[in-house]
């Protein structure tokens, strides 16, 4: 799960990271009490989306009155924000963060990941910061340092000095630079974050090192213990499809294509989307029924696909192991009628029950594609697009 | 012979009296030898009680001390799974395979971290499990599909595997073992630890592998059989019109930071001498080509 910036900051304000004093704010009367409150002559007011790249896309403005504050708040609410980030259309700006300016002397990069291969949580630190990391780690490894936390320990003082000591930083600095960095992995580690990324870090020209920036990812699979996390969750950035398919305990994704595709399991839907693309057309979604694909899944599977203008046909693979594939049959042929289906169906069974499956399949009058291998599905939903 | 499990394994089922833990164990007895193997289930405070007449007891410790089990299969729901992994090797089990799905990444990177110096091998979790077949399922794959012989096959992703297999059985390669390592990001055995398996055992002549995006494992695989590896293998990569940071189901299923793309993969092991097929009809097909190569 993602949460926004302001969400971010809290969470580590709440557990002593030192990030900027600032406010949420919902409309432009908000940001403008904010600033006042604030004081100060210098504010930055911040779009607040999931995706990043906010600034090049004009969902980050440095200001030094409160007309301008005003002015700001104005152009940002209600805009769609373009970045490398979101879709094509952009993300609707619904909130800000309003904050004090800070005199920035250096910035600094932190990330925090899940490392598959040493199975730790690994923290890495650059000089290089404010600019896109990954463009660091593809042309200047070497400038990110990295260590792997033993989780019985943590982030001991003596790493956290260690990495430091890579950023030229003087004394001061790198004792509250190792202090905020043993503080940030107790934030992801309590939070059960899967990813940080504190870019900038940015140390003061008073020699205060704060968090300018502040992005966390949470493990879907923790949440059940972070209630305070779940409430931070905001429906308006996610894709309503995405949405409403979760909750009926399909997992979905909606892509470019023009070829639904319905698929028991995620290895075998990937499978699928890649031969769909084999054969010459683009699949316009993975989805995943799990092991139920119950008739009111599937049905409600159909009608997340259709409402997507550009559908062409749907290609449906299932893979029946302990799912039946004569109940299967008897779900889609329900489905279909209920949603009235008018694109070519293409259905491929295999697996328990597979004849049975078939027969159902042929008797119910639909007018119905059937496939035996996966690339004679292809094949046929290709085709059946006129393609 | 095989790898991880045969007939002569002896199996405890942990949260066996749950829903999901009765479903699959009805199966799994009923499959080949299924019956000699299972011979103890696990359920705090049901100690005592049985299930299709399989004793019940309250601990994995009392449950091996009694049965002498060197192997456990996990259903327990996911907040719980891996303190009955930390329970199981702290018994002493050789083979713990987790199936649940949803287990916390911390509550792994702990557990792992937990076993260390253990010899014990954990498969999963979020895994189907492991099948010697024409011997001994533990796990939730149908059995039917299975046929015994010679291939060996290893894969991330549950059905994906089915349909591989039911490749080979119809092209008539049957399988010595078929091993689910599921497709969470911190998990127990790898492609390169089961690769190794199968490169030892004598009666596995060659390997079916699948892959999918996320992370490196699949490259780490390929340079050790392009080192060591002197059997065929047969590989396909699941995810080649994957998006960059959209999560593919699984949690290990992403590209994240333009790493663990398919292509990346994918020459990987082409680079390393494994037959990699782009057509996910064509698994087995790829595989009896690799054989014939050799």
């Amino acid at each position: 799960m993602k949460v926004h910036e302001y969400q971010a900051k809290e969470i580590l304000r709440s557990r002593g990271v030192p990030v900027p004093r600032g406010q949420a704010c919902f409309t432009v009367d908000e940001a403008v009490a904010a600033a006042t409150e604030l004081g100060g002559n210098r504010w930055v007011v911040k779009a607040q989306i999931h995706a990043g790249g906010r600034g090049k896309g004009g969902g980050v403005k440095v200001v030094d009155s409160l007309d301008e504050v005003r002015q700001a708040a104005e152009d940002m609410l209600g805009m769609m924000l373009i970045t490398h980030q979101t879709s094509p259309e952009g993300q609707r700006v619904n909130r800000l963060l309003v904050e004090e300016g800070a005199e920035i002397a250096r910035e600094l990069y932190v990330g925090l990941v899940i490392d598959r291969s040493s199975q730790r949580v690994v923290v890495m630190v650059s000089s290089e910061g404010g600019t896109e990391i990954e463009e660091v780690a593809a042309t200047n490894p070497e400038k990110i340092f990295k260590k792997f936390v033993d989780p019985k320990v943590g982030l001991t003082e003596a790493e956290a000095g260690e990495m430091m000591a890579h950023l030229n930083l003087d004394a001061l600095q790198a004792a509250e630079g190792g202090r905020f960095l043993r503080l940030l992995f107790e934030a992801f580690w309590e939070t059960d974050a899967s990813l940080a990324e504190i870019n900038p870090l940015v140390i003061t020209a008073d020699n205060r090192v704060i968090a300018l920036d502040a992005k966390f990812n949470f493990d879907d699979n923790a949440l059940f213990r972070h209630p305070d996390i779940v409430a931070m969750r905001d429906t308006d950035e996610e894709d309503p499809a995405e949405l409403e398919a979760s909750a009926v305990g399909l997992s979905y994704i909606s892509l470019d294509g023009n070829i639904g595709c319905l698929v028991n399991g995620a290895g075998l839907a990937m499978a699928t989307m890649d031969i769909i693309k084999l054969y010459g057309a683009e699949p316009a979604n993975f989805l995943d029924v799990g092991g139920g694909a119950t008739t009111d899944q599937v049905t409600e599977a159909f009608k997340i696909m259709l409402r997507n203008p550009d559908l062409k046909a749907i290609l449906v693979n299932i893979f029946g192991g302990i799912m039946r594939c004569d109940v299967v049959a008897e779900g889609l042929v329900q489905a279909a009628e209920v949603v009235k289906l008018k694109i070519p169906l293409v259905v491929r069974l295999e697996g328990t029950n597979v004849e049975r499956g078939r027969e159902i399949l042929e008797k119910s009058g639909l007018d119905m594609i059937t496939a035996t291998t996966m690339a004679d599905a292809a094949e046929k939903v290709v085709a059946a697009t006129g393609n | 012979m095989s790898i991880l499990i045969n007939k002569q394994s002896r199996v405890i089922t942990q949260g066996i009296t749950g829903k999901t833990g009765q479903f699959h164990t009805r199966n799994c007895l009923d499959y080949a030898e299924g019956k000699d193997c299972f011979v103890a289930g696990v359920t705090p405070g049901k100690g005592g009680q049985d299930f299709e007449g399989i004793p019940i007891f309250d601990s994995v410790a009392e449950a091996r001390a009694e049965t002498g089990a060197d192997v456990s299969v996990i259903y327990v729901p996911p907040p719980f799974a891996a303190a009955a992994i930390d329970e199981a090797v702290a018994a002493g089990i050789q083979t713990v395979i987790c199936i649940t799905e949803g287990v916390p990444v911390k509550d792994m990177i702990l557990t792992r971290d937990r076993m260390g110096e253990s010899d014990a091998v954990l498969v999963g979790p979020n895994c189907p499990g492991v099948i010697t077949p024409g011997e001994i399922k533990i796990g939730i794959m149908p059995g039917y599909i299975h046929t015994p012989g010679r291939i060996g096959v290893v894969s991330r992703s549950g059905t994906l595997t089915y349909e591989v297999v039911d490749q080979l059985t119809k092209l008539g390669m049957g399988q010595s073992s078929c091993v689910g390592i599921g497709g969470d990001p911190v998990n127990g055995l790898k492609h390169l630890d089961v690769m190794k398996m199968f490169n030892d055992d004598p009666d596995t002549d060659a390997v079916v592998m699948c892959g999918e995006i996320g992370g490196s494992d699949e490259e780490d695989c390929a340079e050790w059989i392009s080192q060591h590896m002197n059997k065929p293998v047969a590989a396909f990569i699941a995810g080649v019109t994957a998006p960059p940071g959209k999560r593919m189901g699984h949690a290990g299923a992403i590209i994240a930071g333009g790493r663990g793309t398919a292509a990346d993969k994918i020459s990987a092991l082409e680079a390393a001498g494994v037959t990699v097929t782009a057509n996910p009809a064509e698994i087995g097909l790829a595989m009896r080509d690799a054989i014939n190569k050799s």
